[in-house]
């Protein structure tokens, strides 16, 4: 049952084109596969995140003054920075989609330029908040867990503070491994819309990393409030 | 009931086809290991699934035989018994049962029913097999380092204080997640997009029901296995307190977190098997399936309760009795959907035009055992018998029945009904049929008395036992052993059949699905001509007979 190569409309400039992978009748049942497979691993990612979550919410309701006291030394105002930026990089990501499915090769670089930009101030701004918990002495993953007295003065008096460190380096380590990740992926969506590789006839992969880019924003909606403003 | 002969018309010879089969299509180990067709994938993955089979299974009579005798007859020490039990659940549990029919038989099976060239992502499903493959090595790798002693459920805080090598069997595990998280989402897509011109979803064979039905699980369900072995490494590495008390965690907390994948996984186990079933009862008896659309919801139904029973599991471990409430509640609602499909299959062959071929044997054999594995289940999940129950052979017994004796049955079920299909050739049949009544007998042989000294108190996982329950554990032993020789003598004849069997038919059992118009054994993208799907589903025409 070999049907004949399917190869994608392709706009004039230098585009490059594709071709429909063999098992597909048509463009359109190959693209649409593709997002359907990739909402399905997005909703993994919903659900691993689920399992997280669950813990977080768990261990609030059991030690609920630790996780006030915990929740208080983490600075809202770069909490919120981070929002902002990973908020913006949403938009970014957006009309780069847009910009690849309307065949424009160089707006659709500096979109994604720009939401790599802003991808990497949420990785600075974590690095600051992560070294600035280090030199306090709260350490993530180790049995030391010495805070400073006068920067933490009555977090040892409480249950297990260490648990709550611990959640918060995990959730926010996962999420920033997506972030990390991602910037991978649109660095290399930089590489191949540079090239023409996408346009309107073929843009699944700028498609699916935005999809992916929306879903690492959308947690991060979750755990900022979670982590930073319910305590 | 008629002795079963192949339909001839459908029979051309298998020398006339107008393209290779695709085993000829290409020769030379990189021709299999980089493969992107899902019937090469399907079968590496049978042989990797019934090689684990086979150690998990030697292993299980390892167990058997110690237990011969009250203080434990091979194993030197306690520790070293429940490394092999540990070792037995996770290579059954986890290599061998989660893939076995959707990996194997599904991949191979699933696009020819839907008149498919392939699954929609062929190189995801590759990247399945090759991460099943790594899993299973981390695995033996954590075997070899430092055995495991948890058993294949990891419960803390004993899995925090014992071995490393828990980590690194965590992480296996966690590989081995993705793997069938791929397969599952890999099969959702191929359903939705895949399916031939005219193939509504009322007229998906029932198989393809139950595989949807296992993938929604797959993809849901597992991604909390992950983050709950992710976790539990970070625990023993670094004691980051979620599920260790003495770090302000609880261990409770695991048991809801593992449940919540490890129920699910149950009906991962079993729900492809009913599909399975599904389709050898209709084809060896002539007659459309009793009640399609019940069957199908059916599936879909036990699929969406079984996220809601996992508290089961915990009625010893410290619940409120509103939970408990709750939890006994939903896990008999199963029941329900689960006695639909029972009924239907018996309503299906009732009146049917009977073959006793060997998938048709096999399949007996599974509505015998999955009665009696359905039905303990409602004991079990009743509040104030599971508190009598709890952790002893009695639910040894009762899982294995829906594991082993439901789904394992319902895997070679397949695995004989499709074999023709697959390669082209026929095992012999007598032999197949002694083997088929050697498990079925060894089955019940080896658990009925774990069912009758698990309800006198017997508990799970220990090396030894008061002498009372000898007799009991020594018919269990007798029963492993017949166990032994009929899936010994099934390997056997089914590895003799590649070499010298005879040439199966095109169809060979007359089936009326579209796996069954493709070539046989299939061409590389299994049709000759695109199928187009007109008739009704599962007709095999007035007073068919075979």
């Amino acid at each position: 049952m070999g049907h004949s190569t399917i190869v994608t409309p392709t706009p004039q400039g230098g585009f490059q084109t594709h071709t429909v992978a063999h098992h597909f009748k048509t463009a359109e049942q190959e693209f649409q596969s593709a997002k359907l497979a990739f909402w399905l691993f997005l909703a993994t990612e919903v659900m691993l995140f689920g399992g997280l979550f669950a813990a977080y919410i768990y261990f609030h309701d059991v030690y609920p003054e630790t996780f006030q006291k915990g929740g208080a030394l983490l600075d809202w105002k770069l909490g919120a920075l981070n929002t902002g930026l990973l908020l913006t990089s949403s938009w970014t990501m957006a009309m780069g989609v847009r910009a690849s499915q309307l065949s424009q090769r160089k707006p659709l670089v500096w979109w994604l330029v720009l939401t790599v930009i802003c991808a990497a101030g949420f990785m600075v701004v974590k690095y600051i908040e992560y070294s600035t918990k280090y030199h306090h002495g709260i350490f993530a993953f180790t049995g030391l867990f010495s805070p400073d007295d006068h920067y933490a003065p009555d977090l040892m008096g409480l249950a297990y503070p260490q648990l709550y460190f611990n959640l918060y380096f995990t959730m926010t380590g996962i999420h920033g491994l997506h972030v990390l990740i991602g910037m991978i992926a649109i660095a290399w969506l930089i590489w191949r819309g540079a090239q023409g590789r996408f346009h309107s006839g073929w843009y699944t992969p700028v498609e699916l990393v935005g999809l992916y880019w929306h879903v690492v924003d959308l947690i991060w909606i979750f755990l900022f409030p979670l982590l930073y403003l319910v305590p | 009931m008629t002795t079963h002969v192949p339909a001839a018309e459908t029979a051309p010879e298998t020398g006339s086809r107008k393209e290779p089969s695709y085993l000829d299509v290409t020769k030379g180990f990189w021709s299999w290991a980089g493969t992107l067709d899902h019937k090469r994938i399907g079968l590496m993955y049978l042989i990797g699934v019934t090689a684990a089979f086979l150690c998990g299974g030697i292993l299980a009579l390892l167990i058997r035989l110690h237990l011969w005798t009250p203080t434990g007859a091979i194993f030197e020490s306690n520790a070293v018994y429940n490394q092999v039990f540990t070792l037995h659940g996770v290579f059954m549990v986890f290599i061998f049962i989660i893939p076995a029919i959707p990996a194997s038989i599904a991949n191979f099976v699933l696009p020819l029913m839907l008149g498919a060239p392939d699954v929609a992502l062929p190189r995801l499903n590759l990247a399945s097999f090759y991460l099943w493959l790594t899993g299973t090595i981390m695995a033996i790798y954590s075997i070899m380092s430092g055995a495991v002693d948890t058993g294949w459920t990891f419960y803390t805080p004993y899995s925090l204080q014992t071995q490393q090598a828990v980590v690194s069997m965590g992480l296996a595990i966690f590989t081995l997640g993705f793997s069938s998280i791929f397969t599952g989402l890999n099969f959702i897509v191929t359903i939705h997009k895949m399916r031939a011109r005219g193939q509504t979803w009322f007229k998906l064979p029932l198989f393809c029901w139950a595989i949807y039905a296992t993938s929604v699980l797959q993809v849901l369900a597992t991604p909390v296995l992950g983050i709950t072995v992710l976790l539990l490494a970070f625990e023993h590495l670094y004691h980051i307190g979620i599920f260790d008390p003495a770090h302000g965690g609880d261990p409770v907390l695991f048991q809801h977190f593992f449940w919540f994948y490890s129920h699910p996984a149950v009906y991962i186990m079993i729900l492809p098997a009913m599909g399975v079933i599904s389709e050898v009862v209709t084809v060896h008896s002539r007659k459309p399936l009793f009640g399609y659309k019940l069957l199908a919801f059916s599936s879909i139904s036990i699929a969406v309760i079984s996220f809601l029973v996992w508290g089961h599991h915990m009625f010893t471990s410290g619940e409120s009795e509103f939970v408990m409430l709750a939890f006994s509640f939903l896990t008999m609602l199963v029941a329900i959907p689960t006695a639909i499909k029972e009924f239907s299959w018996v309503a299906t062959i009732w009146g049917g035009s009977v073959a006793l071929t060997a998938p048709m044997l096999y399949a007996i054999a599974f509505l015998i055992i999955f009665a009696i594995g359905g039905l303990t289940g409602v004991f079990l999940g009743t509040l104030s018998v599971d508190i009598h129950l709890h952790d002893t052979y009695f639910v040894v017994a009762h899982f294995h029945a829906v594991m082993m004796g439901s789904t394992a049955l319902a895997f070679f079920a397949g695995v004989h009904h499709w074999w023709p299909k697959m390669f082209g050739r026929m095992y012999n049949e007598t032999l197949a049929k002694i083997s088929a009544v050697l498990i079925l007998v060894g089955f019940n042989v080896t658990f009925l008395p774990q069912f009758a000294m698990g309800s006198q108190g017997m508990p799970r996982r220990y090396a030894t036992y008061i002498p009372e329950w000898q007799i009991y554990h020594q018919w269990s032993t007798v029963g492993a052993v017949i166990l032994g020789i009929g899936f010994a003598l099934m390997l056997g004849y089914l590895i003799h059949s590649l070499f010298a069997g005879r040439k199966a038919a095109a169809n060979e059992w007359g089936g009326v699905t579209l796996d069954w118009e493709s070539p046989t054994p299939p061409n590389l993208y299994n049709f000759d001509d695109e199928p187009v799907v007109t008739g009704e589903l599962y007709d095999y025409g007035q007073g068919a007979k075979h």
